[in-house]
């Protein structure tokens, strides 16, 4: 009877199909570590926002006169609103944690190279929209923070030359911040950009499947067809679609086998999740900011503005420059740096573990300048802290001028023929 | 169907053709979407002028009004701000005011109207962040000036005719806006005299 059913269904739509394709049939290298979590966590925080997202529009009025007293009443009477803003807020920081965590997998394994240039340029432009969804989505309390921080990042445009002015009164449709603008950035929040994420993320599997995945070891699985022995091919049943056009070794099925070993990463995850969530939400005002508690008032800047901790490296170097048009491209750079890495990146052996001392010198300091850049973005502007941030700024592109004139004639270790443990 | 020799001569002209007419339809399509986000007739018109009275103003004292939403400062200079004023002009980007960040009328040393009433739109050249009112103690950011104006976002420094001081973020001049003294003790901000 359940056989007839699914029989029926794959007669209509190729669903037996691609669950083998992609999943019970779909090789993956053997040798995943505790780096390849955080692309099912990120789709795991995805599902999160998207949930608590749709269930907090329920209740949230999206103007300047009712949005902040909204969420006020989402905290104190709608039944479990508090739990549903606490798992989206955090969930908007979790996001980038586990983004960040698995944009440094990639640069630690060189999964941005030949041949998954594309895959990593789909990553950039989740990125891109990740940020864009958590700018706008951070205005809508309508909090003194999310007032003054969406006040700078659109001013952010005024310094394009000519256009620039017109440009940011198009982007508020108002002369300053209202409620013209509260209600497109949730219009974009709740509906453009999550469209365009949910879209984007599935070009990434759907590009990720087409090459593979690549592993600690650098060392591709697919080989070429007839080049390995039958003794050396997995027992494995892999879809017809790999094995006909190559040789895999050194795979297994991702499911039961990565589906079984990413749970055990969200259950890892979840404990920390649900920490902060239940007892410290606001994370020292690092996952909400303190200004936030006051309602937006245009007529009075906060102390000090910062933007929320996952934007502050990038701030740190639009501070540091003290010229507003070099400044913000300068801050336009470092992204846009970022999804040069494959071509930048002229070296053939991908694993951090078979390249050049030099190079771990060279990711390792760019970890140690991006941290410091996101404290110096974070904190009050001192003059010591000016300079750690323009040294900082320099460090952060030395990085990539360093490996793109180092990886042309880099001095690697011998790869291994297989993947190792 | 017909059993006519293809002509691809005309099957390619047919496709450019479609595809043009088609792309032109799709940019006219395009032109409600993006002109929606422009400022509606309501927020153009909450742009209109605001009267201030300033017969209650002690000199040395700072008053901020809303026009147009955004902060304009309404200032009561005293005889030393004036004086100070002149010592740090080596320090400033623009102590000519020589960029249009004033209207005609307010293009002078002071820039203002009358010497000791200062106005200007509250809101740094830099991002946009309302900089607080250093009364007294702006010499811990410039020495020997004791009165000016700092911006908390990004640490850009003005002087108390709104100049920037060099090597901050801020590139220009705080922006004055168009302003008419009705009498000695009240103001409009938002209208140049004669225009009305």
């Amino acid at each position: 009877m359940f056989g007839k059913i699914i029989g029926w269904i794959d007669d209509r739509i190729p669903m037996t199909r691609v669950w083998n394709m992609h999943i019970a049939q779909y090789p993956a290298p053997k040798n995943f570590n505790f780096w390849y979590f955080f692309g099912s966590l990120a789709m795991l925080v995805l599902v999160n926002q998207i949930l608590t997202g749709i269930w907090l529009t329920m209740n949230f009025v999206p103007s300047s006169e009712g949005a902040f007293a909204s969420v006020e009443y989402i905290m104190r009477d709608v039944e479990y609103g508090w739990l549903l803003r606490y798992l989206h807020s955090t969930g908007a920081s979790a996001f980038f944690i586990v983004v960040y965590l698995h944009m440094f997998r990639g640069m630690i394994y060189g999964s941005y190279q030949k041949p998954r240039e594309l895959l990593w340029l789909f990553g950039m432009f989740i990125f891109l929209a990740l940020m864009a969804e958590a700018f706008m989505g951070y205005l809508l309390p309508w909090g003194q923070m999310s007032f003054w921080g969406a006040q700078v990042i659109i001013s952010l445009f005024g310094a394009i030359p000519v256009i620039g002015d017109d440009l940011t009164l198009w982007i508020r449709g108002d002369y300053v911040i209202s409620g013209a603008t509260l209600n497109r950035f949730f219009a974009l929040h709740v509906i453009a950009l999550p469209l365009v994420i949910v879209i984007l993320v599935f070009l990434h599997i759907v590009a990720l499947h087409e090459v593979g995945s690549n592993n600690p070891d650098g060392v591709e699985i697919k080989r070429k067809k007839g080049s390995v022995a039958e003794e050396d091919k997995p027992k494995f049943k892999f879809h017809e679609y790999y094995t006909d056009k190559k040789d895999i070794v050194d795979a297994i099925p991702f499911h039961p086998y990565y589906t079984v070993k990413d749970i055990v990463g969200v259950v890892g995850f979840l404990i920390l999740f649900c920490w902060v969530v239940f007892f410290m939400p606001a994370m020292n005002g690092f996952f909400l900011e303190g200004p936030n508690f006051e309602a937006a008032n245009p007529l009075k800047t906060p102390e000090h503005i910062f933007p929320v901790w996952y934007f502050t490296p990038f701030y740190a170097i639009l501070r540091a420059i003290p010229d507003k048009l070099i400044g913000v491209a300068a801050m336009g750079a470092s992204i846009v740096v970022l999804a040069l890495l494959p071509w930048l990146d002229r070296g053939t052996v991908k694993s951090v573990r078979y390249r050049c001392g030099f190079h771990k010198w060279n990711i390792a300091g760019f970890v140690v300048t991006f941290v410091l850049l996101g404290w110096v973005g974070a904190t009050p502007q001192t003059d010591f802290k000016t300079i750690v941030s323009q040294i900082c700024t320099v460090t952060y592109f030395m990085f990539f001028v360093l490996l793109f004139v180092y990886s042309k004639n880099e001095k690697t270790k011998p790869l291994p023929e297989r993947l190792t443990k | 169907m017909s059993n006519a020799p293809v002509d691809n001569g005309r099957r390619r002209f047919l496709t450019i053709a479609t595809s043009v007419v088609g792309g032109v339809g799709a940019a006219g399509a395009a032109v409600p979407f993006i002109a929606s986000w422009n400022p509606s007739e309501r927020a153009k018109s909450a742009g209109a002028p605001v009267e201030v009275d300033i017969s209650k103003l002690e000199p040395g004292q700072l008053i901020r009004v809303e026009w147009r939403g955004k902060p304009v400062w309404v200032v009561s200079r005293t005889p030393k701000m004036l004086e100070q004023m002149k010592a740090h002009e080596g320090q400033l980007r623009d102590p000519a005011s020589e960029e249009p960040q004033q209207p005609e009328s307010a293009a002078n040393e002071y820039r203002s109207k009358r010497p000791e009433i200062f106005v200007a739109v509250g809101i740094c050249t830099h991002l946009g962040c309302s900089p607080g009112f250093f009364e007294g103690n702006f010499s811990e950011k410039v020495e020997g000036t004791d009165d000016g104006f700092y911006c908390p976002c990004h640490g850009s420094k003005f002087d108390m005719a709104g100049r920037v001081f060099q090597a901050v973020p801020a590139p220009l001049n705080l922006e004055v806006p168009p302003y008419t003294f009705i009498d000695d003790t009240t103001i409009i901000v938002g209208e140049e005299e004669g225009a009305a």
